[in-house]
């Protein structure tokens, strides 16, 4: 091949990848102060509103703070893998969003095995929260980290078993037939939420677990545990670890949606509504609905106690989950698709 | 071709050079990171040829899951080196012997390898065009290889019963939250009206 | 090969991209921001009063539990993915395969329930 046809490829990508990278970033400074603004008014506060028009700046003044602020390595730390572990957590929960496809062919890398990457980069993420917390060589890091690496293992189980109930249902592991197989003239109910609705909500919640998010944000618990694994972490470490936190839900987020939701399918199936440039937007828009939701629980739910969080997941959703598949099999196996 | 070779050698140079620091590192904390290390990396190598869906579950099953576990030993351990030092040694005759086998089937695969080159591509080649990788391993596990699945399975049974087994021990006097009976509770069983004289008590 | 290359490469650069960007901004407070460190400062957070011994102890095995089992479920989900692919391919008699294989672990499930395993004290 002509080299400077190679180098000019390999440039494409990282442009292309550059884009992807900024927009989700800047996506995720938004989410954040979304976050925010959606639990002061269940509160009846006004959440972060000073910095630029109604606190839209908020994000990134809180990001210019973080670069400003003095880092400290504590000293009995293991300073190495004290500073890996917020790299790890945050590049990981970013390179996710390689595969996911915004829109028909919209990813930078459209892999053959994209849910299994996008699993297997989600159950390394325990590995940001177990170096941190090992590496700060303190009493509440320690146990968070534990608490959280417990957690997330549990709850991985019953998202493997939702993802084979939806493979199952479109036979390939690639995201993109993923979301096209729930392509129909029904439109938003011919996706996989209506027919697997158990196993939506079993993902859905898993996911919250999965992500530390509240009611099960048990390694941070800040009543009990200060801060659970990022008690030592200051300035742009903790910055990494928080970016990397709300990457990783927005990456569940996406996940949702395209397993779901349609991806980027419109759900109202005829013409002006399914133009091709629309398709990223309802892709957008189906994220931050999620992310919504995702905000609301946060918002209502008290905490889960840890026993009763194991018992949820090892006690309800793996057995759940397991006669889903069995059911979603037997039902394909004897009575033909279940596409609705 | 190029860019094929160069991985390789990348990912090949930093799996057996982390291979070495998981047992030459100090600290076993970081020996296990090592070992992560080089699980991406064989992971990558799985890549390279083309067998995408070992290299995902390697990560995975071996990264995911493996290595937390590896992790979680190793945090559980009271950390003594100079007693780890003291191991060695008296260990090292049986890891020479492991080490030996090892190498000898090493020498064995190399062999065959010269012997009948063209062998070996045939059956590396063996998935039908247009099939993928996982489509093609589906298809003949759960048929051809059925009894091996199921021994398998067998074996994560044994191996579920055994981690119980040897792990479980119940603390005594642990009060625990039953739903069903807090659920379960009525006005009638939980409180009781009692007429209490004056100046006496209950 | 090609193929694999030309799958992979994009996620690689995607990957380097974001290690750039992760590690620009673990250096940039080293580098930029004001340091004062003292030996207070410096020292393992606990709630005023200095740590009573290493931080790092020995916690309950119900953790490694915990993980033991996780990876035989995961190795079942891992069985779970090619089959849940070539569903079509398989026919009846695959479908079967894996609902004793399914069936096997249910009574490993079923043990471990009742051994108390998954209760959490």
């Amino acid at each position: 091949m002509d080299p400077s046809f190679v180098f000019l490829g390999v440039l494409m990508m990282i442009v292309k990848g550059l884009a992807l990278l900024v927009g989700l970033l800047i996506f995720v400074a938004y989410i954040l102060l979304a976050d925010r603004k959606i639990w002061a008014a269940v509160q009846l506060r006004r959440g972060p509103n000073v910095v630029g028009p109604w606190g839209l700046l908020q994000s990134f003044a809180d990001m210019l703070k973080f670069v400003f602020k003095e880092p400290i390595v504590p000293s009995g730390a293991n300073k190495g893998v004290f500073l890996l572990a917020p790299l790890v957590t945050s590049v990981l929960a970013m390179s996710a969003w390689a595969v996911i496809p915004l829109s028909s062919g919209w990813a930078i890398a459209d892999l053959n095995v994209g849910i299994l990457y996008i699993f297997a980069i989600s159950s390394l993420g325990v590995y940001g929260v177990i170096m941190g917390g090992w590496a700060s060589n303190s009493k509440y890091p320690f146990l968070g980290a534990l608490r959280s690496a417990a957690q997330m293992v549990s709850y991985e189980v019953s998202i493997g078993f939702v993802l084979i109930t939806v493979l199952l249902c479109s036979g390939s592991l690639n995201l993109t037939d993923i979301v096209e197989a729930q392509q129909s003239k029904w439109g938003l109910f011919g996706w996989y939420w209506l027919p697997l609705f158990p196993m939506f909500v079993i993902f859905f919640i898993s996911a919250l677990a999965e992500t530390n998010r509240p009611p099960f944000d048990l390694p941070e618990a800040e009543s009990e545990l200060v801060a659970g694994f990022m008690v030592e972490y200051s300035s742009t470490p903790y910055l990494l670890f928080m970016m990397g936190e709300y990457v990783a839900i927005l990456t569940m987020c996406a996940m949702t949606t395209i397993l779901f939701m349609g991806g980027w399918l419109s759900p109202i199936p005829f013409s002006p509504f399914t133009a091709a440039w629309l398709a990223p937007i309802w892709f957008i828009l189906k994220v931050s609905l999620v992310f919504f939701m995702f905000a609301m629980v946060k918002a209502f739910v008290p905490r889960y106690r840890y026993d009763q969080l194991m018992r949820l997941g090892w006690k309800v959703f793996l057995p759940l989950s397991l006669v889903g598949v069995v059911v979603v099999a037997g039902f394909l196996q004897f009575f033909g698709g279940v596409h609705g | 071709m190029n860019i094929v070779t160069g991985f390789f050698y990348l990912f090949s140079t930093v799996l057996i050079a982390s291979a070495v620091m998981v047992i030459s590192a100090r600290n076993p904390v970081h020996s296990v990171l090592f070992l992560i290390l080089a699980f991406v990396n064989a992971a990558g190598l799985f890549l390279l040829l083309g067998a995408e869906f070992l290299a995902m579950i390697l990560v995975i099953v071996y990264v995911g899951a493996v290595a937390v576990l590896f992790l979680f030993v190793v945090m559980m351990l009271d950390v003594d080196f100079a007693e780890l030092k003291q191991g060695f040694l008296q260990y090292l005759p049986v890891g020479a012997l492991i080490g030996i086998a090892v190498l000898v089937e090493l020498v064995f695969v190399l062999g065959t390898w010269f012997q009948a080159p063209g062998e070996l591509i045939t059956r590396a080649s063996a998935v039908k065009p247009g099939v993928s990788n996982t489509q093609a391993l589906g298809q003949v596990l759960y048929t051809q290889y059925v009894y091996f699945f199921e021994i398998s399975g067998l074996i994560l049974l044994t191996a579920m019963i055994g981690a119980i087994v040897l792990t479980l021990r119940h603390k005594v006097g642990v009060k625990r939250q039953d739903i069903a009976q807090q659920v379960a509770r009525t006005k009638e069983t939980a409180m009781e009206v009692k007429k209490v004289p004056s100046r006496v008590g209950v | 090969m090609q193929s694999v290359i030309a799958d992979y490469l994009p996620l690689v650069i995607f990957m380097a991209l974001s290690l750039v960007i992760g590690g620009a901004l673990l250096v940039a407070p080293f580098a930029l921001a004001f340091k004062a460190p003292d030996s207070e400062k410096l020292s393992a957070y606990e709630c005023g009063f200095k740590a009573f011994d290493d931080a790092r102890m020995k916690f309950d095995i119900r953790f490694y539990l915990v993980s033991l089992l996780f990876i035989i479920f995961d190795l079942e989900v891992a069985f779970l993915f090619p089959w849940a692919i070539a569903f079509k391919d398989v026919g009846l008699f695959g479908f079967w395969a894996m609902i004793i294989f399914l069936g096997v672990l249910t009574i490993g499930f079923v043990y471990e329930w009742n051994k108390g395993a998954l209760e959490w004290d």
